[in-house]
């Protein structure tokens, strides 16, 4: 496991942070602010590609967490004036005990029922915000001014700034969350999520650990929402349909579930996608019923492909090809190394007793009740 | 009493729309343990499909059936080219696929049909029907609605339980591997399942649009809750569809006649309902008790 020491991925992280530094430098505004709007995403979709992959339990109302931590932030900005470090840490705590109430439900359900549960919860508690429109002010939502420090000078872009601490957020929650699944924690999320039974008979207390899976993520997708709060400079329940919850589960699949690396190429694609096809279409000079749908239908299209053409994902799809240059007697490092791609069980990482209970010989060869999909 | 008659009545009318969703996604599921995350999308185009149908022909029959054998056609092309592909692949991928079809068919409807709201027509009177000098709540449209969905459920019980290809395909839900050594073509079987799913999807997009209006995302709203009902009634039953969508259409009703602020408050209510079964029973209403596998 030398590939995922602390020092590595510290490495990793101040890396990728001066990369973002120099580009939000050389670049203009409008790029500034797509990497602010990446740097947003990565962290909610970093939590649920732990959910979803490592614990097992799939989440399509994550998208209620974000707007759990991006109202925090706003009325805490709007009302009392706190710094925005301040609004980070009560958002992140108040999205963390959201996920520990849904935790608690969502440990005794599975598959479909999660998943129609969590979409339930994504569609609903946006509405909080008609019901109480005195405190969160309906369709208009919340503004929030937010401005960069006064000693960058006054002419320093906005967006730089707002893709400086974005950046910073998500580099440090993804380096949180690495440690973490590599803790014991993290082997307990993969030990239930291969094998409930093993791993309690293993003394791994199965409820609370699928729980936690679910404040870690919640936290995560908490900080996304403040984030958002800041880089878009509105808060309203629009933002929060059921089109955000779906594209954060995408886009943890697209990259690759159950990986850090793939949190980022997914959050890549759903941002730059479309805007890049949307430059094609308009450059063509298409009319703009058909230019602002085409983003769209090649969006859903690229969805269907990457996953038919690289099952397991943009990271599994790297990890793939990194081995026909490094040659076979890296294979075996690699796939261990490689985070788990998909939510069955695999050879490599299954616990001892999953093969012993696979090995049952009264085990039929193809149960009525098949391991569904949500 | 007048206004829980009449809140009951028009519940039950779109509870039956809830209930042909929640059947569409039950039919698909008990074949391949995958949830359709496209029926909703599905069923707006083949809604389009009949839109432009009855203004060309000028009749709404003509569109009505149209829309039903484009669900047919359109359930039998996704299955074919991209659901089965990815049968041997990760769970989580056919979902992913599906959630694919859906952002492509809202696009696609948008570059064919324009994003505007375009309003349906109705084969009968909206205008409420009335016993005496009360009025019901509901009008004939609802009447045709809920008997429309109902001999389409009927039909489908008949043929599943009576007919000899009714037969292979709950074979082929219940155990493949052995209904595949009987002789049973499962693969053709589940596309025949989809195709089944698309009509019963297209009926509830002809059905509802009248009251949503149509336009690329109008039914997103109907599938969550069609999805909803099939959670509360349990995934694997087609009975617990039909109560589960019953049952979600009247409470959603009563939450929005009775409760002050009403329809702000649907959605959440709809989630408390939802929370309540799950917690009791976390496999839906109508599951068989079972012990999971190891």
């Amino acid at each position: 496991m030398t590939m995922q020491t602390l020092p590595r991925r510290l490495g990793v992280a101040v890396l990728t942070a001066v990369i973002v530094w120099i580009l939000s430098v050389r670049l203009d505004t409008f790029r500034d602010y797509q990497i602010a709007e990446i740097a947003v995403y990565v962290p909610a979709v970093a939590g649920l590609t732990v959910l979803t992959g490592l614990s097992g339990q799939i989440s399509l109302g994550n998208g209620a967490f974000m707007a759990i931590g991006a109202y925090t932030t706003a009325l805490l900005l709007l009302h009392l004036n706190w710094p925005f470090i301040a609004t980070l840490v009560a958002a992140a705590a108040l999205a963390a005990a959201a996920g520990g109430i849904v935790g608690v439900a969502a440990a005794r359900l599975r598959g479909p029922y999660l998943a129609g549960a969590t979409l339930m919860l994504g569609v609903a508690l946006p509405s909080l915000a008609f019901a109480y429109q005195g405190i969160f002010g309906a369709d208009q939502g919340l503004s929030v001014t937010f401005t960069a420090p006064a000693f960058l000078g006054a002419s320093f872009p906005l967006t730089r700034w707002q893709a400086w601490v974005s950046t910073a957020v998500a580099l440090v929650t993804l380096v949180l969350l690495a440690n973490l699944c590599y803790s014991r924690i993290g082997r307990n999320w993969r030990a239930v999520r291969d094998d409930e039974v093993a791993a309690a008979l293993d003394g791994v207390n199965v409820a609370v650990t699928r729980i936690l899976a679910f404040v870690v993520s919640a936290v995560s997708a908490g900080l996304a929402g403040s984030l958002l709060a800041i880089v878009t400079s509105l808060v309203a329940p629009g933002a929060f349909t059921i089109t955000l919850s779906i594209a954060l589960l995408t886009a943890a699949v697209i990259g690759g579930l159950g990986s850090l690396p793939g949190a980022l190429w997914g959050s890549l694609l759903i941002v730059l996608v479309p805007t890049y096809v949307t430059d094609v279409a308009t450059s063509h000079g298409l009319s703009s019923s058909v230019g602002s749908n085409i983003p769209i239908a090649a969006y859903g299209a690229i969805l269907i492909l990457v996953m038919l053409v690289f099952p397991q994902g943009i990271q599994g799809g790297l990890v793939r090809l990194l081995r026909l240059f490094t040659g076979p007697d890296q294979k075996t490092r690699s796939s261990r190394d490689a985070p788990a791609p998909h939510v069955t069980p695999s050879a490599s990482e299954a616990p001892a007793g999953q093969h012993a209970l696979l090995a049952r010989g009264d085990d039929p060869p193809e149960p009525p009740e098949k391991e569904g999909t949500p | 009493m007048v206004e829980f008659l009449q809140f009951t009545l028009s519940g039950i009318s779109f509870g039956m729309i809830y209930a042909a969703v929640a059947l569409s996604l039950v039919l698909i599921w008990r074949g391949t343990r995958l949830l359709n995350y496209a029926q909703g999308g599905m069923a707006m185009f083949t809604t389009y499909v009949a839109i432009e149908v009855i203004y060309r022909t000028g009749n709404y029959w003509t569109g009505f059936v149209s829309a039903l054998a484009a669900g047919v056609v359109l359930g039998v092309v996704c299955q074919l080219t991209v659901i089965r592909p990815t049968m041997n692949k990760p769970p989580l991928n056919a979902v992913i696929v599906t959630i694919g079809l859906l952002i492509l068919i809202e696009g696609l409807a948008g570059i064919f049909f324009g994003g505007q709201y375009r309003s349906f027509p109705t084969a009968f009177s909206q205008a409420g029907l009335k016993i005496g000098r009360t009025p019901l709540g509901v009008s004939r449209y609802d009447v045709f609605v809920a008997a429309a969905v109902l001999v389409t459920t009927l039909a489908l019980a008949v043929a599943f339980r009576y007919t000899s290809a009714g037969l292979r395909m709950r074979a082929a839900a219940f155990n493949a591997t052995i209904a595949r050594l009987s002789g049973i073509r499962v693969a053709r079987v589940l596309t025949v399942g989809w195709a089944l799913a698309g009509l019963l999807g297209a009926l509830a997009g002809v059905l509802v649009s009248p009251s949503t209006f149509l336009y690329p995302n109008s039914m997103d709203t109907i599938f969550v809750f069609g999805f909803t009902a099939a959670v509360i009634g349990g995934l694997d039953s087609p009975a617990g569809a039909v109560v589960g969508g019953l049952l979600l259409g009247v409470a959603l009703s009563y939450a929005g006649g009775y409760l002050h602020s009403g329809s702000n408050l649907v959605p959440l209510v709809a989630l408390g309902i939802l929370v309540v079964v799950l917690m009791v029973r976390p496999d839906g209403l109508f599951s068989a008790t079972q012990v999971r596998r190891v």
